[in-house]
């Protein structure tokens, strides 16, 4: 019978392994996934980037959220044999060794986190907003987000930290 | 009199804060344990029905399996009322909840579970399991269930009656009445009578991480879990009760929370992952889908509320009576008796009567809607009434000016109440030899209660905020905690750093009289100063001394366990205009702004947030949100995408104004902030609907649908047209 070697095998259906050779927060990554394994499966379950979260596994909540190509998208829908050949960023690839990254550090001062289980997907759905448009207005801003839920906030705090963030990053 | 703080109202940046942003927080799926075994729930796929048969033989065949559990695995149960964290629960019920034995009473209802080396041999484990069930009539409305022949839940439950038990089984759990004065001669007195039925769907708390827990039971029998839950220690009572295991032999590691709302309490997979543990000596994580956390645990109950008031032409309300029904779902256990406590809290009325039957959960904001919904309400209110801050709600709005402005804008005021809880709390603080200390609390921290029980116990050190470290411990690491929830925590685990760090200055105190060879009395201590009474120029930093705790006897530890009684009730207004499409019947709120009491907003950052949050919530269950059943009780909007709560887009900024008028229970004033601000939005929003349509809504949700009905665009009025 044969046992996973590692304690998490993810939810693989069989044999057939892939390898999938991409890149990952601007680092060389590969990994072997099953063909029915998803992106968020395969970053928390095969490679332990746990900072992207699970919410619903539908494509509702976003707390998935992470950048493919520098597009937005929610891992829980990405195949990860989808993401051969191409470039993820992930919660995990924000912060540099200099410090966090803008929207983190706006994130904290306008204390725009509770539980803060969404707030990787807030992070990135965010940066993705601002990659495009550097300069979005409040509707703008809600529009991008309506496919992040919050529960806690009632976001005002997280629009208020991508407005300023905005700002500080056009000075 | 106004005390300068030098923490208490700053703003610092949480101590977890980092972690949360970079994703490097442990959440209940991040934990990882070697050798771990993932565990799966078969659940029921119908409302009500008897469980003929649970055959789980052909399970084990299947190669990855490692352990099959059902109901008969858990130590029987007897009637016995054991504590739940926030209230206490029978323990049968919650047995039976966990894994059915005898009847399955929802869709998703658990049956049995298997461990397996992976999710999808799990998964294909599950399909192999055979249950065969004698399906029963599904009792779908709480007032349909309080029939005479209504399809009993539970064939044992005999309803308690006003403190008496007796007759023939029902449906109907508990039936409570709080009585003053004299009603019907209040009554008598009124000059104008308005009398109301209101009724609330069942609505979810909508957290966006689902319920996790991973369990090990060791060799030696003692069981540690790691879980997402509100409360630690009442996560180990039940699992003790359930288990039949001493809390000795539980150790429950919290991990960070993914939003609770109360929903994150009752146990529901911490006990099976246990069993399943046992069976298999490996660790085993069990993790819901959406899906499953909508069906399998504890929503909002429904409810149907009969409010009629009396008031006099000058505007005192002289009586009221109210009839209060809760729906709580398969077993006891609806908060009814919150919900009667609170339904009047409000005003002065000096006759009224509340009855509550309940069927077989938290609710304030079902009496209320009841309440706000009677268009005299206000008058009554005075600066009195509301603890100082009556102006805000004397708000007639100019209604007839708006509604000729615009047809299909309105603006509606509602005002609410909730007690708060105390509870118990523990806290130790540890000096370290850099002058910092290690705060260590056992509140979960679910929206920012390190960084406001530190900056307590920051203000008392004459510390920075920054140099108190909260650690958020598990439960052999700290003394007993209730639950974060009941708006309990600020408060009352405030209180107990509070008096550690008291602790922590006592013992200081004592260092410094013995380095200056006085006694401790001698000794005084101001905003982190020690000093020798009768020579100002003697004088230690905390800091200073901190550094002396060796050379003077050896480390400091500061401790304190409370239960405090001096619970600040919460009051919180909304004030919302919004507008109506009348072709859609979709609702656009333009503005919103919440008004509340915090008694002292320690970190108001996460005070506004509360009150937005909180706000944006009740916004979601008075317009768009409830349980869909179909008519065999199955839940048919058991996802995100159905189940639609408000996103950025749906909501504009809400204003958030902070009162405070302290409490006098508490050092600094604190008051419970987190769960009143729902109270009141669905009743703001009615009002403003009446405003803006004329038409006065008494369910929730207000969706499009009910509105265009209202309105006559849709249904037997438009048919008919």
């Amino acid at each position: 019978m044969a046992e996973a070697p590692l304690p998490f095998q993810g939810r693989g259906r069989g044999r057939g392994r892939l390898h999938v050779s991409t890149r990952i927060n601007d680092e060389d990554t590969e990994l072997l996934c099953d063909p029915s394994q998803s992106l968020l499966e395969c970053l928390r379950d095969v490679l332990g980037l746990t900072g992207t979260k699970e919410g619903c596994n539908d494509g509702n909540c976003g707390a998935c959220s992470v950048i493919l190509n520098g597009r937005l998208v929610n891992a829980c829908l990405v195949l990860g044999a989808e993401v051969d050949g191409q470039e993820v960023t992930t919660i995990e690839g924000l912060a540099t060794p200099e410090g966090l990254h803008p929207l983190q550090q706006a994130f904290l001062e306008h204390a725009a986190l509770q539980c803060g289980i969404c707030t990787p997907g807030f992070i990135l759905a965010a940066k993705a907003l601002l990659d495009r448009e550097p300069q979005p207005s409040e509707e703008r801003i809600r529009f991008w987000l309506a496919g992040n839920l919050c529960r806690c906030t009632g976001y005002n705090k997280i629009v208020e930290a991508i407005t300023s963030t905005a700002a500080e990053l056009a000075q | 009199m106004t005390t300068e703080y030098r923490v208490i109202s700053t703003r610092p940046i949480r101590p977890d804060g980092v972690d949360k942003v970079t994703g490097r927080a442990v959440y209940g799926a991040d934990v990882r344990l070697t050798g771990t075994l993932i565990g799966k729930i078969l659940r029921s796929p119908h409302a009500h029905a008897r469980i003929r048969r649970i055959d789980v033989s052909q399970v084990r065949a299947l190669p990855g399996v490692k352990a099959v559990v059902t109901g008969q695995d858990l130590p029987e149960a007897d009637d016995r009322i054991v504590d739940l964290g926030e209230d206490t629960g029978n323990l049968k019920h919650l047995r039976d909840n966990i894994l059915a034995t005898d009847k399955v009473l929802y869709h998703g209802h658990a049956i049995a579970a298997v461990a397996a080396v992976s999710a999808s041999v799990a998964e294909e484990a599950l399909k192999l399991i055979d249950v065969e069930y004698e399906l029963l009539p599904p009792v779908l409305d709480v007032r349909e269930a309080m029939r005479e022949d209504a399809p009993l839940l539970h064939e044992t439950l005999i309803t308690e009656s006003l403190g008496e038990t007796g007759g023939r089984p029902s449906n109907v759990a508990e039936h409570i009445q709080h009585l003053l004065g004299d009603p019907e001669q209040g009554f008598r007195q009124a000059d104008v009578i308005v009398e109301r039925e209101v009724a609330t769907a069942t609505v979810h708390q909508g957290y966006i991480e689902p319920h996790v827990a991973t369990a090990l039971w060791n060799a030696d029998d003692h069981l540690t879990i790691w879980c997402s839950t509100q409360g630690a220690f009442a996560v180990r009572q039940q699992c003790a009760d359930l288990l039949g295991l001493p809390v000795s032999r539980i150790r429950v590691f919290p991990t960070e929370i993914g939003g609770g709302f109360g929903g994150k309490i009752n146990v529901y997979l911490e006990p099976v992952a246990a069993l399943l543990s046992r069976q298999s000596g490996r660790p085993v994580q069990m993790a819901m889908s959406r899906a499953e956390v909508f069906r399998a645990t504890g929503p909002t109950p429904g409810s149907w509320v009969r409010v009629k008031m009396g008031t006099t032409r000058d505007g005192r309300l002289v009586a009221a009576d109210a009839e209060i029904a809760f729906e709580a779902g398969a077993y006891p256990g609806s908060p009814i008796s919150a919900a009667t406590q609170c339904v009047f809290a409000c005003y002065y009325i000096p006759n009224g009567r509340i009855d509550g039957p309940v069927f077989p959960r938290i609710g304030s904001i079902e009496c209320l809607e009841a309440a706000k919904a009677n268009p005299h309400y206000q008058a009554a209110l005075s600066r009195e009434d509301v603890g100082g801050n009556g102006n805000v709600y004397a708000n007639d709005m100019g209604a007839a000016a708006l509604r000729s402005a615009r047809a299909l804008r309105g603006r509606g005021v509602a005002h609410g109440f909730w007690f708060n809880a105390g509870l118990q709390s523990s806290c130790t603080i540890n000096v370290s030899v850099d002058g910092s200390v290690q705060l260590v609390e056992g509140s979960t921290d679910i929206g920012g209660t390190r960084a406001s029980i530190a900056m307590q116990a920051a203000e008392v050190l004459g510390l920075a905020a920054e140099d108190v470290k909260p650690v958020v411990a598990d439960t052999a690491s700290v003394g007993y905690t209730s639950v974060t929830g009941g708006s309990r925590t600020t408060y009352a685990t405030g209180i107990a750093a509070i008096e550690a760090a008291h602790d922590v200055i006592r013992q200081m105190r004592e260092r410094a009289a013995l380095l200056w060879e006085l006694d401790s009395e001698e000794v005084t201590f101001d905003r982190g100063v020690f000093t020798a009474a009768g020579n100002p120029g003697q004088q230690l930093s905390f800091k200073e001394l901190a550094a002396e705790l060796e050379e003077t006897g050896g480390p400091i530890t500061g401790r304190a366990t409370v239960l405090p009684e001096g619970r600040g009730g919460a009051f919180a207004t909304n004030i919302v205009d919004l507008e109506v499409d009348p072709d859609t019947g979709k609702v656009t709120i333009l503005r919103f702004t919440i008004v509340q009491d915090a008694g002292k907003a320690i970190h108001p950052s996460y005070v506004e947030g509360q009150m937005q949050g909180g706000s944006a919530q009740g916004i979601g269950w008075a317009l768009n949100e409830e349980y869909a059943m179909d008519e065999q009780g199955h839940l048919v909007n058991a996802s995100f995408l159905d189940y639609r709560m408000p996103t950025a887009l749906d909501l504009p900024m809400i204003d958030p104004v902070i009162v405070e008028v302290p409490n006098p229970g508490h050092p600094f004033g604190v008051r419970g902030v987190g769960e009143v601000p729902i109270v009141a939005p669905p009743a703001a929003i009615a009002n403003a609907l009446y405003h803006a349509l004329g038409i006065r809504f008494s369910h929730l949700p207000m969706n499009p649908r009910a509105i265009l009905e209202a309105t006559g665009q849709i249904g037997a009025a438009a048919s008919s047209k």
